[in-house]
């Protein structure tokens, strides 16, 4: 109420409004064409509340265009604004259903003095009242919606969100979560290891069971189908099914470990994915996958059906990158991280840092803080603009798959900890000894190295000399050091976090 | 056969000396210590026998070296594992498990195949050890 009194005050001392808000009623509802600054979706006296979601938006204005206008017009058009006024309004209590830009940063390297066009943090408030509960689908609807074709703006990027604790209450989140799943498993204390079968498309049914047998007899917790397996000529799913569960239950015998393969369940209908998921049930299987291409309500659908039949679920995030890539225009994966966590999946690929993927590791590090922390704290190093407090939602494991070998073990256990899968494909399949010397060297390597860790080691600067004295006794894994030792991707990554360290004020 | 449960199965077995260090490791971590021991170490047998309550609040990995030569007097032919868990709200959970005793020789287990129906085959994971009990 403070604040709004302040508002109405600043006003009336500046008198007839044009560019601001108006707040008088009969100019604000006269039929015709007004900014969106004027309809009252710059709100630059606004304090978020608790209960709002608080999005950060990267936009570059049109030529010409204001800011302060661009901003206004994101928030209007991702919430109940049209081009025009609209007097329908006033059956509303239309105040609480505009979106709020309130803040405008601009981007640190870019504008004036810079190559880059002039791009801004637009930070804008929503009430809660706006989504329903328990819809990604209607999140994104509004958020990600029109706005994101909306003339005025160039580019727009959704780069962050702070969901309300209210609303994070609304969702079951993970069907397993990284406790349980672990607890299932009887695995602790260490990455778990995993491998996508290669090659990912033509192997025969009873040629891809003897991969995943190799895989895990090896040392692997888990081998993956690829986001592209699903019901080929080569290969039909059911046939897929039941040769890879024959190769899961005797490595499991052989070791004395329970071991997994990620059946793909991807199909072309609802229908068709829960017939998978029943199938791959029937055979025993501890876990299954989808990719992220089947959107946000089966995404939920499956996840309530893993729910109730105590299946771990894997997500692919198989063309994130069309839209999180570039940064100027999409989304964060931050922010789609974020909704996989509330939508419920319990595996997500989040980037490796190190391999043949895009991601610059402070980033991605912001992307597994997402996916596994109880609460998660402001880091602009990292990408995170906000605190986020989770309300004991289930915790995501990351999956850190493409392009990693066993001679990056030490970099992996250092950026990402234990709770991670690490997925070596090439890095199993592709070793001159075979699939489960490669199985090996990757499970030999991840010990020594969680070993050497736990005993104080400094496993950055010494990992590579902690790896070659295992493979003084572990010949697959001097192998893989040998064949792999050349092999690094240090390519620039497109998205990296801009920000600058300001001091704070004292006062 | 050598089972592979554990954060350590693929190493040399670990020295005392070492078994040491990860105990001193889950001790700075402020996480409780237990050790539990099997001879039916099936990969679904969540409950092995407890060699005493978790022990909370320790200061010194002495006293776990203690009770793991005591657990491995009495069972010297079985399965010996040590766990940390941690209590920290979110976690609650066993957040380190290693083995740290075997029997001389580890049976293994069988795989025994049901065909059901179509081409399905139920499996039944079947400890050899359970054939000769107490061994």
């Amino acid at each position: 109420m403070t604040l709004k009194f302040h508002a109405d005050q600043t006003e009336a001392q500046m008198g007839m409004q044009t560019e601001g808000r108006i707040t008088d009623i009969k100019e604000r509802y006269k039929g015709g064409v007004l900014k969106y600054k004027q309809m009252g979706y710059w709100r630059p006296d606004y304090a978020p509340k608790d209960t709002d979601f608080i999005c950060v938006f990267r936009i570059t204005p049109q030529e010409g265009v204001d800011t302060e206008e661009a901003a206004a017009a994101v928030a209007g058009e991702s919430s109940t604004a049209t081009w025009t006024v609209v007097w329908t309004d006033m059956l509303t209590a239309h105040e609480d259903y505009q979106a709020k830009a309130y803040r405008i940063d601009p981007v640190p390297g870019t504008g004036p003095g810079t190559d880059k066009e002039a791009q801004y943090f637009a930070y804008i408030a929503y009430d809660i009242i706006l989504f329903e509960e328990g819809s990604i689908a209607n999140v994104t609807a509004s958020l990600i919606g029109n706005v994101f074709s909306f003339k005025p703006l160039k580019a727009a990027r959704l780069e962050d969100i702070r969901i309300p604790v209210a609303y994070v209450k609304t969702f079951k989140g993970p069907p397993t979560g990284i406790i349980v799943e672990r607890e299932r498993l009887d695995k602790y204390g260490r990455p778990l290891l995993g491998a996508t079968m290669k090659p990912k498309l033509g192997l025969s049914g009873k040629n891809y069971g003897r991969v995943v047998y190799e895989g895990l007899t090896g040392g692997l917790d888990f081998t993956k189908d690829d986001e592209n397996i699903n019901s080929q000529p080569f290969m039909h799913w059911r046939d897929r099914f039941l040769f890879c569960m024959e190769a899961v239950n005797k490595a499991q015998a052989n070791s004395g470990e329970i071991k997994g393969h990620y059946l793909n369940i991807t199909a072309a209908t609802m229908e068709d994915m829960y017939e998978r998921a029943e199938m791959a049930k029937a055979l025993g299987s501890n876990i299954i996958m989808v990719d992220l291409i089947i959107g946000w309500t089966a995404i939920q659908s499956i996840s309530n059906w893993a729910r109730k039949n105590d299946m771990i679920l894997h997500m692919h995030r198989a063309g994130h990158g069309t839209y999180t890539r570039q940064k100027n225009h999409g989304v964060s994966f931050r922010v789609i991280a974020k909704w996989l966590r509330l939508a419920g999946v319990d595996h997500l690929h989040a980037g490796t840092a190190v391999g043949k993927l895009e991601g610059d590791p402070m980033t991605v590090q912001g992307y597994y803080n997402v996916c596994r922390d109880s609460v998660t704290r402001q880091d602009f190093s990292r990408g995170l603009f906000f605190d986020q407090d989770w309300a004991d939602l289930r915790k995501v494991m990351p999956v850190a798959s493409g392009g990693i070998h066993a001679g990056q073990m030490h970099q992996l256990l250092h950026l990402f900890g234990d709770d991670v899968v690490l997925q070596f494909g090439g890095g199993t399949i592709g070793h001159p000894g075979g699939i489960q010397a490669g199985a090996t060297a990757n499970r030999v390597g991840i010990e020594a190295m969680v070993k050497a860790r736990n005993e104080g080691r400094d496993i950055l600067n010494e990992g590579p000399d902690i790896l070659r004295a295992a493979a003084k006794w572990c010949k697959p894994l001097e192998q893989a050091l040998e064949t792999w030792k050349d092999v690094s991707f240090n390519y620039n990554s497109t998205d990296t976090p801009d920000f600058v360290a300001t001091p704070t004020a004292s006062n | 056969m050598h089972i592979t449960q554990g954060q350590f199965s693929f190493l040399p077995p670990l020295t005392e000396a070492e078994i040491r260090a990860q105990v001193d490791y889950a001790i700075s971590k402020g996480w409780a210590v237990a050790i539990e021991w099997t001879d039916d170490p099936h990969p679904r047998n969540v409950y092995w026998s407890m060699w005493g309550p978790p022990m909370f609040e320790i200061r010194d990995g002495a006293a776990v070296t203690f009770e793991l030569e005591a657990c491995r007097k009495a069972n010297p032919d079985s399965y010996i594992k040590i766990n940390a868990f941690d209590n920290t709200r979110g976690v609650e959970s066993t957040v380190m498990s290693f083995i740290v005793n075997r029997p001389a020789h580890e049976p293994g287990f069988g795989l025994t195949r049901q065909e059901a129906d179509g081409r399905n085959i139920r499996y039944t994971t079947r400890p050899y050890s359970t054939e000769r009990p107490g061994r």
